[in-house]
């Protein structure tokens, strides 16, 4: 019985901390009438959300770009099908790895660190002290990170796959002599606007909406001590990435399964 | 907004049949308490008793498990999220941590709550915190971010906030601790300057028998749960209660129990030498 008893109380616990978690959102959702009125709080938050994380976001797109070019490079060129490089290279970043890999990096770098800010908001009281002010804590401090997470995310992702693109026409096009036009002709012949670009938009929106989500709930929710922040901060990189994978499955199969 | 407006007979905050636990822990037990307007009424007790708690459950933000707090004639816990907004517009509460808001400098933080709701123009915004930056003796201080601030500061830079929109009423949790002398005699004088000059009503949360005593209108003594002694400060000072007496006068002795529930130390000590900590020193 006891073990049945452990899983059966996991169990309530989780769909506990589900509830709370879509009455936060709902809550969140709210505050957006307020914000409208002051965009200057989503400034500030795109800027610490978005702007911050755009040079890692522009280091790492370069890097994945120039691994593409030498990969492809070396597989197509076995088919005699270089001059494809840029479709290949241009296709793999906005379905795939543009959305995907700003999500992971997202989460480490700007989820995590919305996750700390807000435990350490609860811990220290600055979180009650708003609510005794009679200023709600989860429209004011909430709202416009999410809102910030959840715009930031597509922009950066499109800056991360165009980045990559442009890493792999160094590698492909100046290290190992692919034609220039080819890379760039094939590029805009075959990506498609609906197929590749508006799906791996949506992505990085599901991805944003969800890794902003999560990270702030974590915050919100955690156990306001030393422990508890950072126990909710390395929950925060290990849901949204587990949440990025599983969903980018369902998104590609409902996207791309006919 | 209240149904009687300023009905001077009617306690601003009245407290009925308050039931309030962690856990199995009763925090509360069935507690009644009257805070009457315009004047100060000091909640004392040992340390862990749930001063803070009770006025966490007057400002609404924890909800008691059965009893009733009124304030201004409106059921705190029945209240939709609008309307206790709008209530808490007229509490100023001081935290026992100050719980200033960390990345804005002591100016803004006095400056937050006229920024939030009211529409006042930068001139007059500036003049007001700056005279309740000089009422706590932090004028100088404003430029400091609060990090930099020691916590006997932070605590009165909190005050200066918790005054700033000129509440009805003000919750000081423990206002004296952390403050040398000459700051603790500033808010002796300070704390009943407020309540006279707008008919402040003031709840003072404190340990700190003689100071509070001296300020106080009204006293309750909280321990275990229940209201051991309540009524003017003189009476309650001077009551021969045996509980009461242990409280004012620092006893270890009495009553009132010094430590949080526990089994006899001998049971305790032989216990965890049979069976030792399977983790002892894994944490940290
Ligand atoms: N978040 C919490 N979860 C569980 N128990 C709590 C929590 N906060 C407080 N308690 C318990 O409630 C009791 C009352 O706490 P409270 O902070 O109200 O005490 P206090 O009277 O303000 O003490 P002090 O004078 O030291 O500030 C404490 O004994 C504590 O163990
Ligand atoms: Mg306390």
């Amino acid at each position: 019985m006891e073990p049945l008893a452990r899983l059966g109380r996991i169990g309530i616990a989780s769909l506990e901390r589900l509830g709370r978690g879509h009455l936060l959102l709902l809550h969140i959702f709210s505050g957006i009438t307020d914000l409208i009125t002051r965009p200057r709080l989503l400034v500030a938050q795109l800027h610490s959300v978005g702007v911050l994380s755009m040079l890692i976001i522009t280091v790492s797109g370069l890097f994945v770009g120039m691994v593409l070019g030498l990969q492809g490079f070396y597989i197509l060129s076995q088919f005699g099908a270089e001059e494809t490089l840029g479709v290949m290279v241009a296709a793999s970043l906005v379905r795939e790895l543009g959305p995907v890999v700003t999500a992971l990096l997202f989460a480490g770098r700007a989820g995590s660190a919305l996750t700390a800010e807000i435990g350490l908001m609860k811990a220290t009281e600055q979180l009650s002290g708003l609510e005794m002010m009679a200023v709600d804590p989860i429209k004011r401090i909430l709202t416009p990170r999410f809102m910030a997470g959840l715009l930031s995310m597509p922009l950066l992702a499109a800056m991360f796959s165009a980045i990559g693109v442009i890493g792999g026409h160094f590698v492909g096009v100046g290290l190992l002599g692919v034609d220039e036009g080819a890379y760039w002709s094939q590029m805009q012949a075959k990506i498609d606007l609906h197929e590749d670009i508006y799906n791996g938009v949506i992505k990085s929106i599901v991805f944003g909406f969800v890794c902003t989500w999560i990270a702030l709930f974590q915050g919100h929710d955690c156990v306001p001590t030393s422990e508890g922040v950072s126990r909710a901060t390395t929950r925060t990189v290990v849901h949204s990435a587990l949440a990025i994978l599983c969903l980018d499955f369902v998104l590609t199969a409902l996207m791309f399964g006919e | 907004m209240s149904p009687q407006p300023d009905d001077s007979n009617e306690p601003l905050v009245k407290i009925r049949g308050l039931r309030f636990y962690r856990g199995e822990r009763a925090i509360f037990d069935g507690v009644d308490i009257d805070i009457p307007r315009g004047l100060i009424t000091a909640i004392m007790g040992p340390s862990g008793t749930g001063k803070t708690t009770l006025l966490k459950l007057i400002g609404g933000q924890l909800r008691p498990d059965a009893g009733t707090v009124h304030v201004d004639g409106q059921d705190v816990h029945k209240l939709n999220n609008k309307d206790l907004y709008r209530l808490r517009m007229r509490m100023g509460m001081l935290f026992q941590s100050g719980a200033l808001l960390t990345d804005i400098s002591v100016f803004e933080n006095v400056a937050y709550p006229l920024r939030e709701h009211t529409r006042l123009p930068e001139s007059i915004i500036r003049k007001l915190v700056l005279m309740k930056l000089e009422a706590v003796g932090l004028r100088g201080a404003r430029d400091l971010m609060p990090s930099e601030l020691s916590g006997g500061m932070a605590r009165r830079a909190a005050l200066a906030r918790a005054i700033v929109l000129d509440p009805k009423m003000i919750m000081y949790d423990e206002p004296f601790t952390g403050q040398d002398p000459i700051s603790m005699g500033v808010l002796v004088q300070l704390i009943p300057r407020l309540s006279k000059a707008s008919r402040l009503t003031s709840i003072v949360v404190s340990h700190d028998v003689a100071e509070t005593a001296g300020i106080a209108d009204i006293i309750y003594v909280i321990s275990n749960g229940k209201v051991i002694a309540g009524g003017p400060s003189e009476q309650v000072a001077n009551s021969d209660s045996p509980w009461v007496r242990q409280f004012m006068d620092g006893l270890a002795d009495g009553p009132v129990p010094f430590h949080f529930p526990a089994p006899p130390l001998e049971a305790d000590i032989l216990e965890n030498a049979t069976q030792p900590p399977a983790d002892a020193g894994a944490t940290l």
